[in-house]
């Protein structure tokens, strides 16, 4: 029995401790937000914080992750408004969308970082993350409009 | 997975956000400026709906929905085609609740996603949904208010009758409308007076996307579901031979492991019943961990196989296809396009006398471009669901045409259609990939030999060396100056593995008197399909790298040479069945040169590349302003003009253009897939490169030339030219013609016999004037 601490929630799974946490969460825990693009660590579209830290899940044994804060997409905010949320809809960032919540754990860690990045600041913290319709200059945009609503006070 | 519907009104968003626990709770005064209510999933939707019109349904209490046809790949049909119905129907966009329609073909039409055919197929009949629809609730408010409907009208869901000052909403009188005869022929709105259409709306799922709800086939769940995954041969040109699954069955949460037949012999495949792997291996557990896992443990043995032969019923009628046997090699591939380059082909198409043209030219410049296989790589692998039982069959999962898919679903696993049902769900990408549904089929052969319900998914290495490509290509241009530098004389012969590019009755076709095209093709056991803008995607570079190589040699400006020959194609063109619009075409160039300031001083410090094509439909013009980056060239700033007629929604447009840019680039750059003795040598993102955020360009400036025209298209239209925009600049750039894609991925191009000699066609001056052959006889 392992323990995990996902998105503040309390979870004991029953698996092999070599089982990536991508997979725990997707196939034991029904938690689908967090995506499978490539298991290889090169994509980024498995991208969770681990003790603040973004990780790509599909490389990260459950066993590390045991009784650590993990938090995913789907719990990067309680009601869906953490600026990059917000900032990713009113950019309208998204096409088919598949890489995004990948693309919005590893800003989200930029962003507490480096509260107002330069683009060579963004494009260094996301080049791990792929997204194949090419939604890059709208991500960048998206991340500095965080930025901005984070200044004028949105919490994060 | 979750229902796509969504929530209809902020009073009902709040009650169901009360009662929603902790499934969704949303804040709305967080998020309400940014979101239109429809955008909130949850429970609380009314049950009682009427139905006007296959793409219609109101409650009583005026909730609109509005059913999306057209499966969702990153294209925004979810949001542009319902906002066509809205836009006739007269509802109020704000209050509208979008939803994925079901798989029917009898009401939603043709449901195919490809070809950048969603806005322009269903523009008319969406347009008439709407309109019938707003007809029918007028009609039934006229017979309860007894006044006449023409005396009424309609407006953000609401009915108004002027002279007796009675008003109601549609959901008043949807129970009355939906008894009404669907009426034909309905006028419809003048496009003047368009208020949705032509506005820019955030898309329908954006918050889904943001939160991580469940909405592509990999996140689809059903209780007691199976994960499975196949096991294919490791290179094209293999077969199964024998397996021992000893060791894989006794592996932790496996429940099966069996070898599967796609298709049985003699079978009548269908056009996108694309058959790479015939007879694969299937392992079935609980986990996906759990199959990767137990997959390594299988004991395989692969053995070569002979030619074989498959029966194909495609767009071209019924077909005998001898798939070869032998194991490709990428360097002995490119040898062999050369090889047969030099043989004679198939006339595609002849204008006036090449030959004399070109036995007579002064000068004669002829120049060979080459292209790499390619892999789509959606984000998402490819995957679906499959519950398939003696009775009946539910399939649900990401594919671009269902309508394709079902009849051989229905023949393989024994059903008629009425018995299955398909359900779309949001892709992760297509590209033309998820045309071909094989993954589908596979599924559900699986749910059916296990009788369960069973989730197939392919890992990213199953995916990418399954075949399906970009086919590789080959075309030699060749032009022909009189003395005083005018063309008189167009030649282009192109080739392929397994099929050529050649669009023959495009551009420059029509412009030049003595025109010749032709084509051949070798056959292969590497499976090709669609990859956005087929044929287009390696024609534009082509021949816009030519172009630009011709204009120099005659001294001109790229962009002014090419409305030259554009405005004798539209004054005087030569031949017949010239595909193209001479004025869109030209129309483009003009705009892309005054936007991107094309002849302005300040826009020397870049090294500028210029390129037009246009493919299915539509017209699309490129400028790329390309720099040195630490020493490495890097398209910093691209300007787009595009003519795709009425564009539904501008901005959620321009991101698709942006990101066509960005894929143009990405795969001009460093796009490509080798094979060693069959079996691809790139087989995971740590090794097919695909651009990335560091050089995706800073600036993608996109302007629609705005004519009114019904849409023609914008999926692929802005993807092909900007490889040949990116190879004239680098050009300037670097001093070196670049002839061979991908221009900066050397672990490919090094494989191209041609590389070499083009390379030495050009020499390596500092700045290297074309090398013109004279007088050469074709
Ligand atoms: S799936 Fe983990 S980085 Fe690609
Ligand atoms: S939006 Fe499709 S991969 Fe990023």
């Amino acid at each position: 029995m392992i323990s995990l601490k996902i998105n503040q929630k309390q979870y004991d799974v029953d698996v092999n401790p070599d089982m990536p946490l991508l997979w725990v969460l997707r196939d034991v825990l029904q938690m689908p937000g967090t995506k499978y693009g490539c298991g290889v660590a090169s994509c980024g579209a498995c991208t969770v914080h681990l003790n603040g830290d973004a990780v790509r899940s599909c490389v990260t044994k459950i066993s590390r992750a045991a009784n650590q804060e993990v938090v995913t997409i789907e719990g990067l905010s309680p009601n869906g408004d953490h600026p990059l949320q917000k900032a990713w809809l009113e950019a309208d960032v998204p096409q088919c969308g598949y890489c995004q919540s990948g693309q919005i754990m590893s800003a989200a860690v930029l962003l507490r970082e480096k509260p107002d990045p330069t683009d060579q600041d963004i494009d260094d913290a996301m080049n791990g993350n792929l997204c194949r319709c090419g939604t890059y200059l709208l991500i960048r945009k998206a991340i500095h409009l965080a930025a901005d609503m984070q200044k004028q006070g949105a919490k994060i | 997975m979750e229902k796509q519907d969504a929530l209809h009104s902020r009073r009902s968003f709040l009650k169901s956000s009360l009662l929603s626990g902790g499934g969704l709770m949303i804040s709305f005064s967080a998020l309400a400026e940014f979101l239109p209510s429809k955008k909130l999933a949850g429970p609380g939707m009314p049950d009682q709906w009427f139905e006007l019109t296959g793409y219609i349904k109101i409650t009583p209490d005026n909730v609109i929905k509005i059913l999306n046809p057209n499966p969702e790949f990153g294209q925004n049909v979810m949001t542009s085609l319902p906002m066509i119905v809205a836009e006739e129907l007269e509802a109020d966009w704000k209050k509208v609740v979008v939803e994925m329609g079901p798989h029917d073909s009898v009401k939603l039409g043709s449901q195919f996603t490809g070809g950048s055919n969603s806005v322009r197929m269903y523009w008319k009949p969406l347009r008439d949904a709407g309109a019938a629809a707003r007809v029918m609730l007028t009609e039934a408010a006229a017979q309860t208010w007894n006044v006449p409907a023409a005396e009424i009208t309609a407006k953000s869901g609401m009915l108004y009758h002027e002279k007796s000052g009675k008003s109601g909403t549609y959901g008043e009188f949807a129970s009355k409308a939906a008894a009404i005869p669907v009426p034909k022929g309905v006028k419809l709105k003048e496009v003047k007076s368009f208020n949705v259409v032509g506005s820019s709306q955030k898309n329908v799922e954006g918050l889904k996307i943001v939160t991580g709800k469940p909405l592509f086939g990999l996140d689809y769940y059903k209780e007691g579901m199976k994960i499975a995954m196949i096991h294919h041969p490791p290179a094209f040109g293999m077969k199964l031979k024998s397996f021992d699954a000893s060791e894989a069955s006794k592996m932790p949460g496996i429940t099966d492991v069996f070898s599967l037949k796609l298709y049985e012999d003699g079978f009548e495949q269908a056009g996108f019943d694309t058959r790479t792997f015939n007879d694969i291996l299937v392992v079935v557990g609980k986990t996906t961990w759990d199959v990767m896992n137990a997959r390594k443990k299988l004991s395989v043995q692969w053995e070569p196989i002979a030619d074989t032969k498959e029966t194909i019923r495609g767009f071209r009628g019924k077909q005998e296809v001898v798939v070869p046997a032998g194991l490709e090699t990428t360097e002995s591939q490119y040898a062999k396009m050369q090889e047969r380059a030099k043989e004679p082909a198939t006339v595609l198409r002849k204008d006036g006398d090449p030959e004399t043209a070109f036995k007579n030219a002064a000068t004669i410049i002829e120049r060979t471009y080459t292209a790499p296989f390619l892999a789509h790589n959606t984000m998402e692998p490819m995957n679906f669901f499959a519950d398939v039982t003696d009775e009946k069959a539910l399939v649900v999962g990401p594919q671009q045409a269902p309508g394709w898919s079902e009849p051989t679903l229905a023949k393989l696993i024994g059903l008629p259609a009425e018995k299955i049902e398909i359900q779309m769900t949001r892709m992760g990408g297509g590209f033309g990939r998820r045309a071909y549904a094989h993954y589908m089929f596979e599924a559900a052969l699986i749910s059916k030999k296990i009788k369960a319900p069973v989730k197939l998914i392919y890992s990213r290495e199953d995916d990418m060396t399954y075949g399906i490509y970009r086919p590789m290509y080959i075309a030699t241009y060749r032009a022909a100056l009189d003395a005083n530098k005018n063309l008189i004389g167009f030649h282009v012969k192109g080739g392929g593995i397994p099929e050529h590019a050649i669009h023959a009755n495009r551009f420059p076709a029509g412009a030049v008197d003595n025109y010749l095209a032709e084509g051949w093709e070798l056959p292969s056991n590497i499976t090709i399909g669609a990859f956005r803008a087929p044929r287009s995607n390696f024609n534009a570079a082509a021949e816009q790298s030519f172009l630009d190589e011709l204009a120099e040699a005659m001294g001109k400006d790229p962009i002014d040479f090419r409305l030259e020959l554009l405005k004798r194609a539209k004054e005087n063109p030569v031949g017949k069945n010239n595909e193209y619009s001479a004025d869109r075409y030209a129309a483009v160039l003009e705009l892309v040169k005054e936007k991107s300031g094309w002849n302005k001083t300040e826009n020397k410090k870049y090294n500028r590349g210029v390129a037009a094509y246009f493919c299915h439909n539509s017209y699309a013009a490129h400028v790329v302003d390309m720099v040195k980056r630490d020493g490495q060239p890097y398209v910093e700033r691209v300007y787009s003009a595009i003519d795709c007629g009425i564009v539904i929604n501008p901005e959620s447009a321009k991101n698709m253009v942006m990101g066509a840019v960005v894929d143009g680039i990405g795969n001009s750059f460093y796009g490509g897939l080798t094979l060693k003795d069959g079996a691809p040598e790139q087989n995971n993102l740590n090794r097919y490169r695909i651009i990335r955020m560091r050089e995706a360009p800073q600036i993608v400036d996109v302007s629609f030339v705005e004519n009114g025209i019904d849409p023609t298209g914008l999926g692929e239209p802005p993807f092909p030219p900007v490889f040949g925009a990116v190879a004239n600049a680098v050009y300037k750039t670097t001093g070196k013609r670049v002839y061979n894609q991908p221009y900066f991925n050397s672990t490919i191009s090094e494989k191209f016999g041609v590389a070499e000699k083009n390379t030495k066609q050009q020499g390596d001056k500092k700045l290297p004037q074309p090398k013109i052959k004279k007088g050469r006889t074709p």
